[in-house]
């Protein structure tokens, strides 16, 4: 039997000191430690030193270095079942906790589709036997993907699916999506909705515009999502649904977003780690690491989605980890797959922005944790006693390059090659097992 | 000149051609001057040179071409060069190989020289990334034909006597057209004014970046133009409906002779062919006084004798090696 990593170890007592906590779901923000018992914080805050260390089995200093809650990662794609080539349940857990992730929600698309109890069941058995961290399925909004028919959200619910979703398909029948949504109601289930109008980017590979223009290859334009995103927000008024649009990347559908809020309706939105940090202009001579969906959208677009999410518009970030392999990506632009590998740059390529000064640390921290695990009601996300022992500790500042080759991710297919980025995580812990230390 | 002192001359510092965006005003006066040297030689009995001498050269093209292909073997033929033509479009690709296989394939047997043509924007740039001899784009999607815009710029220039200054209009399917990017690129670099004229579906979003003035009504975009450029409408690369009908766009778009006599009345007519008559352009005028098409296909045969021997003086063995 393969060892459960995210079982706790039964009757062990640990403290971690001299850290610097934070943990912005209760705005703590001080000097001191965390004592761990069975798995689950006991105690947290300043008066914690490594004085308060009797009777415990374990010791960890953390040097001055960050503890924060184990990051929450809504939007990963993996290869199980289906295409374990590319990535497993198992590898993708190991990229995560080596990314600062305790926590990620797996995407429907898969083959066969999760579309049924059964495979929800699949996922979740999987998940508990070979992955490091926490692993939550969503399921199918439609069976097959297809768009037509709603799944059994009932059911599936019960199963252990957190949320529904087409992944990287949009529901774009307004009839179909608006009963998915009526029934999601009831069910108090949450609909994510990858937000593209399909008819308006069939053919396209990259953002129209300029760049696409002088590449010679064809667009896709942002009023897709805008459009989308708009008739959403009406089916959403219309139903009263819970509603969530994966990743947005434009500054037109942010202001959607905003519109819907200042009303009261149920709409949060996510923006992925890719469209905070990069834009068109990165895809230079056809690098298809950086061909994802929807695309990297102008400068402009960047700044507002970084802007939306300082000031909580953008409810959280994603990685939208969507590992290829070299058949899929080695091919010409508009010939290769879309997606970015993700899990293992996440943390990094987000504390970039705060050293940037663009996001305040702990509304970024916020972002990655509370946040998410709040919309999807996870017990992970926060620092608090009496919550799971999912912790990370991060050096805020040493300078490290990415190298592909020592991605953990089974797929090397990172936007962020050769990038050089300041901190990163030190440790990971999921349930007061530590399934991660660097080895610098 | 002996053969000695012009193979140690360099004529660009580039190791592939890739586009005309790479290319600098002096790069391109300096491919025209030489090709103007071979259209001197083309036009002698001894047409053969041997520059190329011991070079090979494949022909790959993933996109069917009758006129580009022959021009570029018959360049190579006439320099020395052992010249190889490679279709792939029915062999390999069929069989689910990529284009990096075809080109480490290729690449093993040890070329100099790689034309190639692909139907997808950037195939040949990523290709030229893993090969060790010189590649030259012959057309990847709607991005660049380089040695097609030379050519154009060959016969104006011999015609026109200069480029700078000149209004030139480009009317038809900008869209889908490498021909057209290429075409304002290099115009613009040697100050050329550009226009370009289509309906608003065949138009690339942006494309007044590029620094064109663009006008969708064809008697308003032709007044007082030096030179007409005429494009394909290129329906194997149309998903769904541009416009409706070959009909309705021969009455809006087609050049014919009374949309013709809006521009200077020495006004070039070009296309870089194949030409569709009656949907882009009238008979009438394809085959009129103010047509050099067929001057444009001499002219191509002599820029590409100039691009395969100022690429094959940087080669290993070159005079102008690194």
């Amino acid at each position: 039997m393969t060892p459960t990593h995210t079982q706790p170890v039964a009757g062990k007592r640990t403290i971690l000191f001299n850290a610097r906590l934070v943990d912005p779901s209760v705005s703590r923000d001080e000097t001191g430690g965390v004592i761990i018992e069975d798995g689950v914080i006991t105690e947290i805050g300043h008066h914690i030193t490594q004085h308060a260390a009797a009777g415990t089995d374990a010791r960890i200093d953390c040097s001055g270095h960050l503890l924060i809650p184990g990051l929450v990662d809504m939007r990963v794609f993996t290869g199980e079942p289906g295409n374990e080539h590319r990535e497993t349940l198992a590898t993708a857990s190991e990229a995560a906790a080596a990314g600062g992730i305790t926590t990620f929600c797996c995407m429907p698309d898969t083959d066969p589709v999760i579309d049924d109890i059964a495979l929800v069941d699949f996922i979740r058995r999987r998940a508990r036997d070979t992955a490091m961290v926490r692993v939550h399925p969503m399921a199918a909004l439609t069976k097959g993907l297809k768009g037509a028919e709603m799944t059994e959200l009932g059911l599936l619910k019960e199963a252990g699916a957190v949320a529904f979703t087409d992944g990287q398909q949009c529901v774009s029948d307004a009839r179909v999506l608006r009963r998915a949504m009526s029934y999601a109601k009831d069910c108090g289930v949450l609909i994510v909705q990858h937000t593209q109008e399909p008819t308006l980017t069939e053919y396209g590979v990259m953002n129209e515009g300029e760049v696409s223009m002088r590449l010679g290859l064809p667009g896709m334009p942002s009023v897709a999502e805008v459009m989308m995103v708009e008739r959403d927000v009406r089916l959403v008024e219309l139903t009263g649904a819970r509603y969530h649009a994966a990743h947005i990347s434009c500054k037109q559908s942010l202001n959607t977003i905003r519109r819907a809020k200042a009303k009261g309706l149920p709409v949060t939105c996510s923006v992925s780690i890719n469209h905070l940090t990069l834009n068109e202009n990165d895809i230079g001579p056809y690098r298809t690491f950086l061909k994802v969906d929807p695309p990297l959208r102008a400068e402009d677009d960047r700044c507002a989605m970084v802007e939306g999410l300082a000031d909580g518009s953008i409810d959280l970030v994603v990685s939208d980890h969507d590992p290829q392999d070299p058949d899929t990506k080695r091919r010409p632009f508009a010939e290769a797959a879309f997606g970015a590998n993700g899990l293992d740059t996440l943390l990094p390529a987000a504390l970039s922005l705060v050293h940037n000064e663009e996001v305040p640390l702990a509304r970024m921290i916020e972002a990655l944790t509370a946040a998410p695990a709040g919309l999807l009601d996870l017990a992970g996300g926060t620092l608090q006693p009496g919550r799971p022992a999912d912790i990370v500790m991060v050096d805020l500042n040493t300078p490290w390059i990415v190298t592909p080759d020592k991605l953990k991710s089974r797929s090397k297919n990172t936007p962020f090659e050769d990038r050089q980025f300041e901190g990163r995580a030190r440790m990971t812990m999921v349930a007061g097992r530590i399934v991660y230390e660097l080895h610098a | 000149m002996n053969a000695e002192t012009r193979r140690n001359a360099p004529v660009i510092a580039h190791r592939h051609l890739l586009g005309i965006e790479a290319l600098s005003p002096q790069d391109i006066s300096a491919l025209l001057d030489l090709s103007d040297t071979y259209v001197e030689l083309n036009r002698e009995i001894e047409k053969k040179q041997d520059f190329l001498r011991g070079r090979t050269q494949i022909n790959l093209f993933f996109e069917s071409s009758t006129r580009t292909q022959s021009s570029f073997e018959l360049a190579g033929k006439r320099l020395s060069a052992d010249v190889m033509n490679m279709s792939v479009t029915s062999s390999s690709i069929k069989k689910g190989e990529t284009v990096l296989d075809t080109a480490m394939t290729l690449n093993a047997m040890h070329p100099d020289l790689l034309i190639v043509r692909h139907h997808a924007a950037g195939a040949v740039e990523l290709l030229s990334q893993k090969v060790n001899c010189a590649v030259v784009n012959a057309g990847d999607g709607s991005h660049e034909h380089p040695t097609q815009a030379l050519l154009d710029a060959l016969t104006i220039r011999r015609r026109k006597g200069r480029l700078q200054g000149l209004v030139v209009a480009i009317c038809g399917d900008i869209l889908h057209s490498r021909v057209a990017r290429s075409n304002i690129l290099l115009l613009q670099a040697m100050g050329a004014r550009v226009r370009i004229i289509a309906p608003s579906t065949l138009l690339p979003t942006a494309v007044d970046r590029l620094g064109v003035e663009v006008f969708t009504n064809m008697a308003d975009g032709l007044v007082d133009c030096d030179i007409v450029m005429m494009l394909r409408l290129q329906l194997e690369r149309m998903h769904g409906s541009f416009v409706p009908s070959t009909r309705e766009y021969f009455h809006l778009f087609g050049l014919d002779e009374q949309k013709l006599s809006r521009a200077k009345p020495d006004a070039l007519v070009m296309h870089p062919g194949p030409m569709n008559r009656g949907i882009e352009i009238d008979s009438l005028v394809a085959d009129g006084l103010h047509s050099v098409i067929h001057e444009q296909v001499e002219m191509g045969v002599a820029v590409r004798m100039a691009v395969l021997d100022a690429l094959s003086r940087n080669l290993p063995g070159g005079g102008n090696a690194p």
